[in-house]
């Protein structure tokens, strides 16, 4: 059985619940079916396993290393991601016009947690690859398309997102990097970027970072905010890559985690290179001036949803691997066991299983929740009728900070506990679990810290909203909770006769969470409303969760064996011991508790 | 010798799907053969190695690759992963008269088979994991009376000619022979591609023959469990682990030790 992910938890939640053979029906996919999803699952465990798993380790313990001029990583990241390419990972979810194979962006993000648990540094460069060439595509010139994302396509370029800024992390609207405007319609480009992954490196014959820059004339703020494509070597209109751009590194990051993925400091038009004779970084507008900013976020729920299945990728992988561990470690002996008999192992102690419950709670709920945010990222995409697309995707705009967010927590919780399920082996470097905590602790910082996700859910997605997009996902949670009520009462074990009582403890706190809702809304002070936006983030989350764990409870119900009265003990843990916790969040936020909105930052 | 056309040079490649070699096996207690519903299946490790080679031959000058696999329905997943690496069309030998069959059966189907597509060329791994005999390829050489070249860790065909080199102790023997032959492979001779979306979307599509014992002209009483040539009378579980001996050395251990080896007879 692999400890990098649970193939049998894959299929449950693709085809038990989520209904894949259903989607496989539409148009898009007519060239799928069950069995090339499979095959193609196979295909990613197989790469996964064989070429990006095994360098995990040596990638940490080696960090990319900057000899002032070029990036040097590890050998093995290099045909890990030729093997990534070849099999046609690259362009999964492509249209099939541009050599793609149409897979559903669920089934890709089944795929993708295997890359993710297995090695998440390495998988960081396809994934920047794959998020800046979908972008080329969706916003460029077919001339851009063509000599660009074609080329990333096929793994010979790698690309990059280069938004953040030495003195403007969060706050894009301070960015300042200056782009001018040249009489041949190119632009030349000047400033400093913080924060780039991937920003240097040899694995590709280039690099195409899509930066974001000001324009002279353009306004201040995110408005006037343009994107541009900047190449780290000019590339001939025939496509052979030529002269060096303008564009190099100040230095790199040296980080907790996350380290075989390396993270640059890059500087533009400093004249370390003149392309055509003189200092300035050549860019190419993508799409219009002034419009960088929409367009580079018409990435960000991909983008958000990828960080989310990052999480739970590692997450998962620490929680197989900590399982594993306490079946085999012997240590102690049950209480009132007489002293010197057998040692038992690890996993016959209820606290253990606790750590261990609470882990497969938060792992296969953000499992479950990042396959559903796919699921709807395809039906936002494929469903016949318009307005099924039109609420698919306003569903998936509310709950992409959730999507983002809540693993980036829950699964860093994980990480946690794995490490005090093995105790003083886990807090070592002989075992990975240590790594996979350091690993996670990246993702409730990049793509929108948890506190950005917070005012994104609350201020844009709720209030602005008026409560629309809310109150659908109400409607589905109540729908959810009736037909657990519906359920047949005859289940084939306590637990699975427990569908009522798991459904009151969801409506309960989804009523609570709407009331609560209501009074933020009409606080009429938006900084009061806002002031503790990430316990409504947080509180959201384990609703959310909540009520996809019901949805897997139905999914397992009057199923039996070890799997699915493993799914009921997960749903009703997570039911009746962790939803609880929401309750004094929303109490908090229902009270407009001032505390820190009118703290003096002198007494901190 | 027959002259082939090296651009319609039809190869055959039989591959087995056998229980993942890391998983423990168990037999059915209704008749002593291998369990194959409690355990993962997957394609023959070496039978890999065989299927690369078919289509390295072919992508360098032209031919069809069929491949040929007999076994129970499952075992069309492992045509299917064949197909989705390259091979053109599968043959899947199916039929419930085979169940148990031994390997002398085995290799009588399997040359049935290997007849009626008209092969120049018959590639297999030099054994499975399961049964790890090697004497398949043999018998199936025999059966069709074709020059068998086994163990090879290179293959290469030239006009109407094949030629390996064939694994020994010592280093390796050149062989060569006229076509149609047979060739074995060792898992030296290559690395095995990965499928690609591409394959296994076009394996969707290219053709699968099912063939039973009717079809192949073998009548039922020289196939299956009934016509092995052995029979598992009797199976237990290997015994669980004893617990070793422990000596607590009071002066006495080195003597201890050689009196334990010497009553095992190592010493």
């Amino acid at each position: 059985m692999s400890l990098i992910m649970s193939r049998r938890d894959l299929d449950f939640l693709l085809h038990e619940w989520l209904d894949t053979g259903a989607l496989l029906q539409r148009d898009r996919f007519a060239e799928h079916s069950r069995e090339t999803v499979d095959a193609i699952l196979d295909l990613a465990e197989l790469v996964a396993t064989a070429d990006f798993a095994p360098h995990n380790r040596a990638a940490d313990l080696a960090e990319p290393r900057f000899d002032g001029t070029t990036v040097h990583v590890l050998p093995g990241v290099g045909p890990a991601l030729r093997a990534f390419a070849d099999a046609g990972f690259l362009v999964a979810t492509a249209d099939a016009s541009a050599g793609g194979a149409q897979l559903p962006i669920s089934v890709f993000s089944a795929c993708m947690a295997w890359f993710q648990a297995a090695n998440a540094a390495t998988s960081g460069y396809p994934l920047l690859t794959m998020a800046a060439a979908n972008l080329i595509r969706a916003h460029g010139t077919p001339e851009q398309v063509l000599r660009f994302a074609d080329p990333m396509a096929e793994g010979r370029f790698f690309g990059t997102m280069a938004l953040s800024e030495p003195q403007a992390g969060s706050s894009l609207a301070d960015i300042t990097t200056r782009a001018e405007r040249q009489d041949d319609g190119t632009y030349r480009l000047f400033g400093r970027k913080m924060w780039i992954s991937g920003g240097d490196h040899e694995l590709a014959e280039t690099i195409v970072h899509l930066v974001l820059a000001r324009t002279p004339d353009a306004p201040p703020g995110t408005r006037g905010i343009s994107l541009f494509l900047v190449p780290k070597h000019l590339v001939d209109p025939d496509g052979r890559v030529g002269e060096r751009n303008d564009v190099v590194l100040a230095g790199i990051n040296h980080k907790m985690g996350f380290r075989g993925t390396v993270n640059t400091a890059p500087v533009l038009g400093d004249g370390a290179f003149t392309p055509d004779g003189r200092p300035g970084a050549v860019g190419y507008l993508l799409g219009a001036e002034q419009r960088g900013l929409p367009i580079m976020f018409s990435m960000m729920n991909e983008a958000r949803i990828g960080v989310g299945l990052c999480a739970t990728g590692l997450g998962y992988t620490g929680y197989l691997k900590s399982l594993a561990y306490a079946r085999e470690r012997t240590q102690g002996r049950p209480v009132g066991a007489a002293p010197g008999g057998p040692q038992v192992p690890l996993v016959e102690h209820p606290d253990v299983r606790r750590m261990l419950l609470a882990q497969k709670s938060y792992v296969e709920g953000a499992l479950a929740l990042i396959l559903f945010a796919s699921r709807l990222a395809d039906d936002a995409e494929t469903l016949p009728d318009p307005q099924g697309r039109q609420e698919a995707s306003s569903l998936l705009g509310l709950l992409t900070p959730i999507a983002k967010s809540w693993p980036s927590q829950w699964c860093v919780a994980a990480n946690d506990l794995a490490i005090q399920v093995m105790g003083g082996a886990g807090y070592t470097r002989d075992h990975d679990v240590e790594q996979h905590y350091r690993d996670n602790r990246l993702n409730p910082i990049h793509e929108g810290t948890h506190g950005i996700q917070a005012l994104d859910l609350l201020g844009r997605k709720v209030l602005l909203d008026h409560g629309a997009a809310l109150g659908r996902l109400v409607a589905r949670i109540e729908a959810t909770a009736a037909r657990a009520r519906g359920a047949d009462q005859a289940g084939t074990t306590p637990a699975d006769a427990g569908g009522p009582a798991l459904a009151d403890l969801l409506t309960s706190t989804t009523r609570d969470l709407v009331a609560t809702t209501a009074a933020l809304g009409a606080l009429g002070d938006p900084a009061a409303t806002m002031a503790d936006a990430t316990a409504y983030l947080e509180a959201f989350g384990h609703v959310v969760v909540g009520w996809l764990w019901l949805e897997q409870w139905l999914a397992a119900h009057g199923r039996q064996g070890p799997f699915y009265e493993g799914k009921r003990a997960a749903a009703t843990f997570f039911l009746t011991r962790e939803l609880p916790r929401v309750g004094p969040m929303l109490a908090l936020l229902r009270a407009a508790d001032r505390l820190t909105l009118d703290l003096d930052p002198d007494v901190l | 010798m027959r002259e082939v056309d090296s651009e319609t040079m039809k190869i055959v490649v039989c591959v087995k799907q056998v229980p993942d070699s890391w998983a423990e096996k168990t037999l059915r207690p209704s008749d002593n053969t291998l369990d194959r519903e409690s355990v993962d299946a997957v394609m023959n490790e070496l039978d890999e190695y065989a299927v690369e080679e078919a289509l390295r031959l072919q992508e360098a000058q032209g031919g069809e690759v069929v491949v040929l696999s007999m076994g129970p329905s499952q075992a069309t997943d492992t045509i299917r992963k064949a197909l989705s690496m390259g091979a053109d069309a599968g043959v899947h030998v199916v039929d419930d008269g085979l169940h148990g069959s031994d390997a002398v059966a085995t290799s009588l189907a399997l040359a049935k088979a290997i007849e009626a597509q008209g092969a120049d060329l018959v590639i297999f791994g030099s054994e499975s994991t399961d049964a790890r005999m090697s004497v398949v390829p043999a018998m199936v050489a025999e059966r069709l009376g074709l020059p068998q070249l086994t163990f090879s860790s290179s293959v290469a065909v030239d006009g109407g000619t094949v030629r390996t080199n064939r694994v020994t102790e010592y280093g390796y023997d050149v062989v060569e022979a006229p076509l149609p032959a047979l060739v074995s492979v060792v898992e030296k001779i290559n690395e095995p591609r990965y499928p690609s979306f591409k394959g296994i979307m076009a394996a969707k599509k290219k053709p699968v023959q099912t063939l039973g014992l009717a079809d192949l002209g073998v009548a039922a009483g020289e196939v299956g469990l009934g016509a092995a040539w052995s029979v598992v009378a009797e199976a237990a579980a290997r015994p669980p682990k004893a617990k070793g001996t422990i000596v607590a050395d009071d002066g006495s251990g080195g003597v201890a030790i050689a009196d334990y080896l010497s009553a095992q007879k190592f010493i």
